[in-house]
């Protein structure tokens, strides 16, 4: 638990998303694989380390700073879990590293004109882990069975029903239009003669189940029938669990794991040269979330003179080694068709106009504010920690109550009980996902926020199925909430993965998954 | 013999004020405000301008440690106080009355006292919640029973001594013979209790709040630091060796104390 | 007989109550298992059906009586973090570790103060009593984590000795296994060690200054005679009973130890667990720290008997 210094956590958070997460930017009206529209996560570095010559065969082992949530791919489940179970699961889609979707338990599929009726076709020969053919029949089971866990105020709820027109084609009904259905057909696909998913799990990804010890590792081994020749190239993957960063970032100074992610800058520094760094993003929105029923932030000056006065430069430079991209509302820069950049400049670092813009709301001496953080994640703690700093220089008596995770879910974003509270939210490639937790009742919205505007501007964008329009609406949502101030968006945190010089072929993805099908042993 | 007596206390009792000196400097005076961060001096060794180098914020570890020792002694000495008053309190009373109720109290102690103390406080933070305050009430509420204990012990051993017979017989109350001749009496007792307690609490904060459920940042404690530094131990290893100096010397302080004062007794 | 069969009611109601107490503490704590388990996104419609399913919703006392009728059959239900595990297996896989980890800190603290405390005692006032007591000073006052923090910083990232987190199951291979236990096992056991010399040298020298002693020095014994032959048989009861705490604190001591050099044990297991609002683990953890708290107790006033026929009249 504790300590720790960033990010382990990152992920158990951000279970904002729906399951499946991933997806992209536009698909309707066009057939087959996918629209590819987004950029994938990575940056600078480009989004594969790929060198040397592979050598087939081979075992890895994954070092995760957190256990697994189920291993039941339907059940809701944090970013964590999903980046392992990516391996073992396909839906009719997968997500690719650019934001795409490839076909993968279907080989094919069609979006109707008015994005209500999706068409997908069985792929020819494709056998879950066990070497039983895919079903027609499992694809429904799995769809039914997911829907059901949902639950009917789930985003998924859209989907009306899914018909089986033959042995081969199975017909996905929506209620009203939606453009962003991929990215929710990502879900798993499952045999329905399968009771127990998730003591003993069987897919159609490239590895297999071998082993679970809760709190110790999961192991998966190479699935020889799988559809795509040629993959995986690894024969054994090892999830190592670790409960601690530090004793994570010691493992692999000892050698004992050959990936890990989420390192300091500091400790990206300090490493040996068996490794090498690899950067890309952890597309998660990292802010200051704030209650608009809580007094003074219920004042827009109140929350633009909080966004005034917080040093973003200085988090990123103290927590990432100013690695991050820096943001100005709910949106991540590798959605990049609907990202708006020009958010990112709607406020500087001015104390000065900070302290004038409190006076003007009435807070000449500043007020009380207390930030809420999960004990758990040390990035959440220290960017608190840098914030409180930060605040106290404008008058703003900032204090940190750190919480189990546990609390921080039923009191902090469940129960909207909380003044302030540092937080990364991921999403799936749905740009819905990101945004609606702003609208007016959203079930999400645990910062009470509401604004007309935004309700109208928002309602626009989902309703849209033109892309362009779509794309347009969105951005104009994100510069409102970067105006009215609706949080203090700090970063999208830079992502350094250390990877064994053993090994290449590591890839990011704009979403949760670590895709361990593409690694491959080096030669020497 | 009697210069080693002397020697335990005249040292544990200098290194006690020492530190006790450095913290009530820090409440009021640091050489850099113990929360300032500086991007441009991140995890420096120490120098002529931090004495004890800075952590990965570039805040000076010196005046951290400054005012993480008053925290320290702060939860420490509450807890005692706590511990040491009702514990006191129980103790007498139920030594001096006997019979049922002080059964029942003592076997109630037993079970306290046998399970492990940081289980104990692990628990009742969980259910307070972490901070400062809830520390200091869960520790001084696990150190009642050995207080009571000692406090009970040493009440039975006078009860019956010519000295409290006397006062009986000139018709002083219970609580004035509890209070004003057999407690006084007692102090070498519960003054070493009371510097064991004050061990065991120093001890079980830094445990805690390295578990992070002690004090809650940006107030500075020694054992959130030591946590916060074990990310950086290879590369600022003086981030953690001064904090944790600080918690070994103060507790080295209290113990010889304690020792000094044992040595008194016997 | 008699004196027996009340403390074991004792011991059996001591257990009732710690857990009945643990219980129903952890009913009281903020935090719903259920929403931790389905995370940001459940419904309420989820977070119901959940709720129902893990029992939560009945009273407390229903829910202790099931839980205690399970817990006698040695079934402590399933864990809520982790879905279709049984506590128990969660244990059993975590216990060994604690044990042996136990067994080893109680093996060096043996080895090292028995034959340094009586030593200390025989030589009193010489130069080694002198060092020893400063040394042991100095090991009470190093708070465990710091210690085991000083011990990786040294052994493990300096020496490279051992690898820290790089740790062997014991059924994998044992050998591997200890050599990466004896640095927490040194880490848990140091402040200890310190305590049992200063306990020993201080019972030994006021068995010695006892009338018996003098005696059967005036009958010519050598020093050594005296104190192998008399003094110290009488000398160890006191020793046992103290022994008997520092093994509670050992089990406990490992909580945080465990938590520095990341061994897969209880105490870790109680750390996350206590996270989580895992409770069937954390209660069958306490129950289990209770349990061995108690019963070495227990042991241990019954070996106070055999040793000293004195306390049989008490």
């Amino acid at each position: 638990m504790k300590k720790n210094h960033l990010l382990l956590g990152v992920m158990t958070f951000l279970l904002s998303a729906a399951l499946c997460a991933c997806g992209g930017g536009k698909n309707a009206e066009e057939s087959s694989a996918g629209a590819a529209q987004t950029d994938a996560g990575a940056q600078e570095s480009g989004n594969t380390l790929s060198e040397g010559t592979p050598v087939p065969g081979g075992r890895l082992v994954f070092g995760m700073t957190q256990d697994l949530a189920s291993l039941d791919p339907h059940i809701e489940t944090d970013a964590g879990t999903r980046d392992v179970v990516f391996n073992l699961y396909e839906g009719l889609v997968k997500p690719a590293s650019d934001g795409s979707f490839l076909p993968a338990v279907a080989s094919d599929y069609v979006i109707s004109d008015d994005a209500k009726v999706y068409t997908f076709t069985l792929r020819d020969g494709i056998t879950f882990h066990d070497g039983t053919p895919v079903t027609i029949e499992d694809v429904k089971y799995s769809i039914d069975r997911y829907a059901e866990i949902q639950g009917e105020s789930s985003a998924f709820s859209i989907v009306s029903e899914a018909v089986i027109v033959d042995e081969k084609t199975l017909e996905i009904h929506l209620k009203e239009s939606y453009s962003e259905l991929l990215p929710m057909m990502t879900l798993a696909i499952i045999p329905a003669a399968n009771d127990d998913p998730a003591g003993t799990p069987v897919g159609t990804g490239p590895f297999r189940f071998v082993s679970y010890t809760p709190g110790q590792n999961l192991i998966l081994e190479k699935y020889d029938g799988y559809w795509q020749e040629g993959l995986p190239s690894l024969d054994e993957v090892e999830f190592k669990f670790i409960a601690d960063v530090d004793t994570a970032y010691m493992e692999l100074q000892a050698g004992t794991i050959d990936i890990l992610k989420y390192l300091t800058a500091a400790q990206a520094q300090t490493l040996s040269g068996d490794y090498q760094i690899v950067e890309g993003s952890m597309n998660l929105v990292h802010a200051m979330y704030l209650n608009s029923e809580y007094g003074p932030l219920s004042d827009a000056r109140v929350r633009q003179a909080l966004c005034y006065a917080v040093d973003r430069d200085a988090v990123n430079q103290f927590l990432f080694g100013g690695k991050s991209r820096i943001i100005g509302s709910h949106m991540i820069p590798a959605m990049s068709v609907y990202y708006e950049p020009e958010a990112a400049g709607v406020y500087t670092y001015d104390p000065q106009k900070a302290r004038e813009l409190l006076a003007e709301a009435g807070y000449p001496d500043g007020f009380d504010l207390t930030i809420t953080v999960p004990s758990s994640y040390s990035q959440h703690v220290d960017t608190a920690q840098i914030i409180a700093e930060q605040l106290s220089q404008v008058g703003v008596r900032a204090s940190i109550s750190q919480v189990e995770w546990s609390s921080w879910l039923e009191n902090v974003y469940q129960g909207g009980e909380f003044e302030a509270t540092v937080i990364g939210f991921d999403g799936t490639l749905a740009p819905s996902d990101w945004l609606m937790k702003y609208t007016t009742g959203d079930t999400k919205n645990f910062m009470h926020y509401s604004n007309e505007e935004y309700d109208r501007v928002f309602e626009e964008a989902y309703a849209s199925v033109d892309e362009t329009v779509k794309a347009e609406k969105y951005k104009e949502a994100q510069m409102i909430l970067a105006r009215d101030a609706a949080a203090v968006y700090i970063e999208d945190p830079v992502n350094l993965v250390a990877v064994s010089r053993n090994f290449g072929g590591y890839t990011f993805y704009p979403t949760a998954a670590e895709d361990m099908s593409l690694i491959y042993q080096i030669g020497q | 013999m009697k210069r080693k007596k002397n020697y335990s206390l005249t040292v544990g009792g200098t290194l006690t004020l020492v530190f006790l000196l450095f913290a009530l400097v820090g409440q009021v005076w640091t050489p850099y405000s113990p929360t300032a961060m500086d991007s441009t001096a991140v995890c420096l060794f120490p120098c002529a301008a931090h004495p004890m180098g800075t952590d990965n914020f570039g805040r000076d570890i010196l005046s951290r440690v400054m005012e993480g020792s008053g925290s320290t002694f702060f939860v420490a000495i509450c807890t005692v106080l706590i511990g040491g008053a009702f514990g006191t309190l129980i103790g007498a009373l139920t030594g001096y009355f006997g019979g049922r109720a002080d059964n029942l109290v003592m076997r109630f102690n037993d079970i306290l006292l046998s399970f492990p103390s940081i289980l104990l406080a692990l628990i009742f933070v969980s259910l307070l919640g972490p901070g400062r305050y809830n520390i200091i009430l869960a520790l001084g509420v696990l150190f009642i029973p050995s207080f009571a204990r000692i406090v009970r012990s040493e009440v039975i051993r006078f009860r019956e001594l010519d000295f409290v017979r006397s006062a009986r017989i000139m018709g002083a109350g219970p609580l004035r013979i509890i209070f004003f001749h057999i407690l006084p009496n007692a102090r070498v007792s519960i003054l070493t209790a009371a510097a064991i307690g004050f061990n065991n609490a120093v001890l079980a904060e830094a445990s805690m709040s390295y578990l992070s459920l002690g004090i809650q940042p940006p107030d500075p404690s020694l054992g959130r630091m030591l946590s916060e530094a074990q990310s950086y131990l290879f590369q600022a290893p003086w981030y953690a060796i001064f904090p944790g100096l600080t918690i070994i010397l103060i507790v080295l302080g209290f113990s010889m104390v304690s020792e000094g004062l044992r040595a008194i007794r016997e | 007989m008699k004196l027996i069969i009340r403390k074991l009611i004792t011991l059996i109601i001591t257990l009732l109550v710690i857990s009945f107490l643990s219980f129903a503490a952890f009913s009281l704590i903020p935090g719903d298992a259920a929403l931790t388990r389905l995370g940001q996104d459940a419904t309420p419609q989820q977070l119901a059906a959940l709720r129902a399913e893990m029992g939560l919703d009945d009273p407390l006392p229903e829910r202790y009586a099931d839980w205690l009728a399970g817990a006698l059959r040695g079934d402590f239900g399933e864990s809520y973090r982790y879905e279709g595990t049984t506590v128990a297996s969660l244990l059993s896989q975590r216990l060994p570790v604690t044990v042996l980890l136990a067994v080893l800190s109680l093996i060096m603290i043996t080895a090292v103060s028995l034959p340094l405390g009586i030593a200390c005692a025989r030589y009193s006032g010489k130069w080694l009593d002198i060092l020893v007591n400063q040394l042991t000073q100095l090991a009470m006052a190093i708070p465990p984590f710091f210690l085991g923090m000083i011990l990786t910083y040294v052994f493990g990232l300096t020496l490279r000795w051992f690898q820290p987190g790089d740790f062997t199951q014991p059924s994998e291979d044992l050998a591997a296994c200890l050599s990466y236990l004896a640095f927490p096992a040194l880490a848990v056991a140091l402040p200890k060690i310190a305590m049992v010399v200063r306990f020993l040298r201080g019972s030994v020298l006021s068995e010695m200054g006892k009338d018996y002693v003098r005696t059967a020095f005036s009958k010519g014994n050598s020093e050594n005679g005296v104190l192998y032959g008399h003094v110290l048989g009488n000398a160890m009861i006191p020793v046992v009973t103290f022994f008997a705490m520092v093994i509670a604190e050992i089990l406990a001591g490992s909580i945080v130890v465990e938590q520095v050099f990341s061994v897969p044990g209880v105490g870790r297991l109680l750390i996350s667990s206590i996270s989580d609002r895992d409770y069937p683990v954390v209660q069958a953890i306490v129950l289990y720290v209770a349990a061995a708290t108690v019963l070495i107790n227990f042991a241990v006033d019954l070996l106070y008997q055999l040793l000293d026929p004195r306390v049989r009249e008490a």
